[in-house]
């Protein structure tokens, strides 16, 4: 078991360090750059492009740009070329922005996603089954956008609540139930939206899991046991359908910092999502990076967590 | 023959599978009967619906795509086809147990051994967990497994095939079942672990007076442990009697093809004899007896007409009328 993780956390090590250069290669050979350093942006003179290119040491060789950015990230000295910033209290910031809507959607699209998968392989070819099969692929057919200016149409003019953003403009006066409902509003769509496709693809995913494991022999003796259906389904079959699952949910984690670009950029959630997606139209170089290499170390992370789940789940494997 | 005595009683059972076009009638009107305290062997080449006649006594045939066409099944003077979830739960692993044919797969790799055996012995009996542990423990003393209190905690995956195939084995006596089922319980073993098992069964039924229904293609095994054969093909019983009826006096082609296939020491050294043909598929079998594209007495009369079962006498009968010497096609 020690001897696991030893191995496994020098893998992750060697993996991080492949993947902080070739992000960092994808990053400097793409055309185009930074906004503050393009000479084609008329605010800046030659002078001022010069000096910011020697301060960002964008005139030195690549592997010593290089160097330089994972000294600073470590250090904890990076700063943003827009404006100046420091970019992990700007992570930080955008992280707690994010989390809320994470945490919601992640639990809605797990706490729906299993009862309706399950419920769906039990009883397959039924009613049930086929009009959730039906409304799973009406959601992963409905593109997310489409559905999110339906959602928020409804939500404004039956409700009268607006959605954008994560409060009303100039809320905090007032009392505070009504800060809280206006605060709940605007968190929910988008977590209801984030989690549909979410549900939708995770209880089919549930449901074949199920369906396969359920035509095992073991199911068969099981039920050859006179064990009641509730027993055979929810104990032998489940137990070995969730198998599969937790390597996804050690997958999730890096969800953390990627967000949803797409909902936040529909709700104007200052989220971290849509700042990674700024710093990349503004070449933002050191925002990029750091939010890549965060996720990238969230990634290792959540995959160690899986395999040290799987070995809790799984008497098949121990080491 | 004691009416009282009969533990068991199939009749004209029909299962049909259902699929888009075809209609396969795997088992097409078979009958059998296993008395109190009597192995009963079920003999066929793979395919000709052992298997499901022994689900449909548990009522484990998944449905759709199967079908219980017809027949009844009478256990104890109960009819078990129709009978409700809850009644037939109290009925499985209680009063008839199954030992499954893939002892790799049919144990869940995902629980321990002891769980899985005490499980059965907790739905169908009040007793103390304390108890139900010291049973279990006797279970895998009594089938050989040895250190069973360690054995309790242990994986499927951890035990030998063999080892796998005891533990399945005590499952199924956990509640002391009045008939046991076992299918082809050792063919995924090999000849020295089979003998073994074959000799835990048959000591075991003597303790206990049980039942056993044994479904086997494998006539050897049938020798060394049945009271009474039934030799089943395509779907039909084609041929009924004692052990000895069968090895010494078997009057069905289909038998007396098996019985030359068999290796025997007379026959060292020499090619095995093997029935010509393939058995036919449940959705398509021949008209007339199913058994006429490879029987060398076949007549016209037997690609026509369904055949009866001839009655020899002494509970031994054949479904062929061209080898009883009387001058009808039975009935
Ligand atoms: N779930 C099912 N769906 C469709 N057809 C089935 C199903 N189960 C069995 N059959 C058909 O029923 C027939 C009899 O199968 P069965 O399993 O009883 O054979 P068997 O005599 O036990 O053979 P073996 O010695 O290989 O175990 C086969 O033709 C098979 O294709
Ligand atoms: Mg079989």
């Amino acid at each position: 078991m020690l001897s696991f993780i030893g191995r496994s956390f020098i893998q992750k090590i060697i993996t991080i360090i492949f993947v902080s250069v070739i992000s960092f290669l994808i990053i400097h050979l793409a055309p185009g750059e930074p906004s503050q350093v393009d000479p084609l942006n008329p605010k800046f003179t030659p002078e001022v492009v010069e000096r910011f290119r020697k301060e960002f040491h964008l005139d030195e060789p690549l592997y010593k740009q290089y160097l330089f950015f994972y000294q600073d990230l470590f250090t904890g000295k990076t700063v943003s070329w827009k404006d100046n910033q420091s970019v992990l209290k700007k992570i930080w910031e955008r992280f707690l922005n994010s989390l809320p809507l994470f945490i919601l959607g992640t639990i809605l699209t797990w706490t729906l996603s299993f009862p309706v998968g399950i419920r769906s392989a039990i009883f397959r070819g039924g009613l049930y089954d086929r009009s959730a099969t039906f409304f799973s692929y009406l959601l992963i057919s409905i593109p997310g956008f489409f559905f999110a200016y339906i959602l928020i149409i409804l939500v404004v003019t039956r409700f009268h609540v607006p959605v954008l953003g994560m409060e009303t403009f100039g809320i905090s006066d007032a009392s505070w139930p009504s800060v809280a409902m206006d605060r709940i509003w605007h968190l929910l769509i988008p977590s209801v939206l984030g989690a549909t496709a979410g549900i939708a693809v995770l209880s089919r995913y549930v449901r074949s899991q199920m369906l396969e494991v359920e035509g095992q022999d073991y199911v068969r003796t099981a039920k050859a046991k006179g064990l009641p259906p509730d027993t055979v389904h929810y104990k032998h079959a489940l137990r070995n359908a969730l198998i599969p699952f937790v390597t996804m949910f050690g997958l999730i984690l890096p969800g953390l910092i990627g967000g949803s670009v797409i909902i936040e950029s529909i709700f104007s959630w200052p989220g971290i999502g849509r700042m990674a997606y700024e710093a990349i139209l503004a070449r933002d170089y050191p925002v990029i990076l750091t939010v890549n290499f965060v996720s990238a170390v969230l990634v290792l992370v959540g995959t160690f967590i899986s395999d040290i789940l799987y070995m809790v789940v799984d008497p098949r494997i121990r080491i | 023959m004691n009416h009282q005595n009969t533990l068991l009683s199939v009749n004209n059972l029909k299962v049909y599978f259902r699929s888009d076009d075809t209609l396969a009638r795997a088992v097409d009107g078979v009958s059998y009967e296993i008395r109190r305290e009597e192995t009963v062997c079920l003999v066929g080449e793979s395919g000709c619906g052992k298997t499901v006649s022994a689900l449909s006594i548990l009522g484990l045939i998944p449905q759709p795509p199967g079908e219980i066409a017809g027949g009844s099944i009478l256990f104890n003077g109960q009819e078990l086809l129709g009978l409700g979830d809850e009644d037939l739960q109290k009925i499985r692993g209680n009063q008839i147990a199954m030992v499954f044919q893939e002892p790799l797969t049919s144990l869940n790799p995902v629980f321990t051994i002891g769980d899985q055996i005490g499980e059965a012995i907790n739905i169908h009996e009040n007793i103390a967990e304390a108890e139900v542990n010291a049973r279990c423990i006797q279970l895998l003393t009594d089938v050989g497994i040895p250190s069973p209190a360690e054995r309790m905690s242990a994986y499927p995956h951890e035990l030998s095939g063999g080892q796998r195939q005891r533990v399945m084995i005590a499952m199924a006596l956990a509640c002391n079942p009045d008939l046991v089922i076992a299918d082809e319980p050792t063919t995924a073993l090999d000849v020295t672990v089979q003998s073994q098992i074959l000799k835990l069964l048959r000591s075991i039924q003597k303790e206990r007076a049980m039942s056993i229904l044994y479904i086997t293609h494998d006539l050897g095994v049938v020798a060394n442990i049945a009271d009474r054969v039934y030799v089943m093909y395509a779907g039909v019983i084609a041929e009924q009697g004692s052990t000895e009826n069968i090895f010494r006096q078997s009057q069905h082609p289909y038998t007396q093809g098996l019985l030359a296939s068999l290796p025997t020491r007379s026959k060292r050294g020499q090619r095995l004899h093997s029935i010509p043909g393939t058995v036919p598929s449940a959705a398509y079998k021949p008209p007339g007896c199913p058994f006429h594209p490879r029987c060398p007495h076949a007549i016209t009369r037997c690609r026509e007409e369904y055949p009866g079962m001839c009655d020899y006498g002494g509970g031994h009968l054949a479904r062929c009328p061209v080898m009883f010497k009387n001058d009808q096609w039975c009935k």
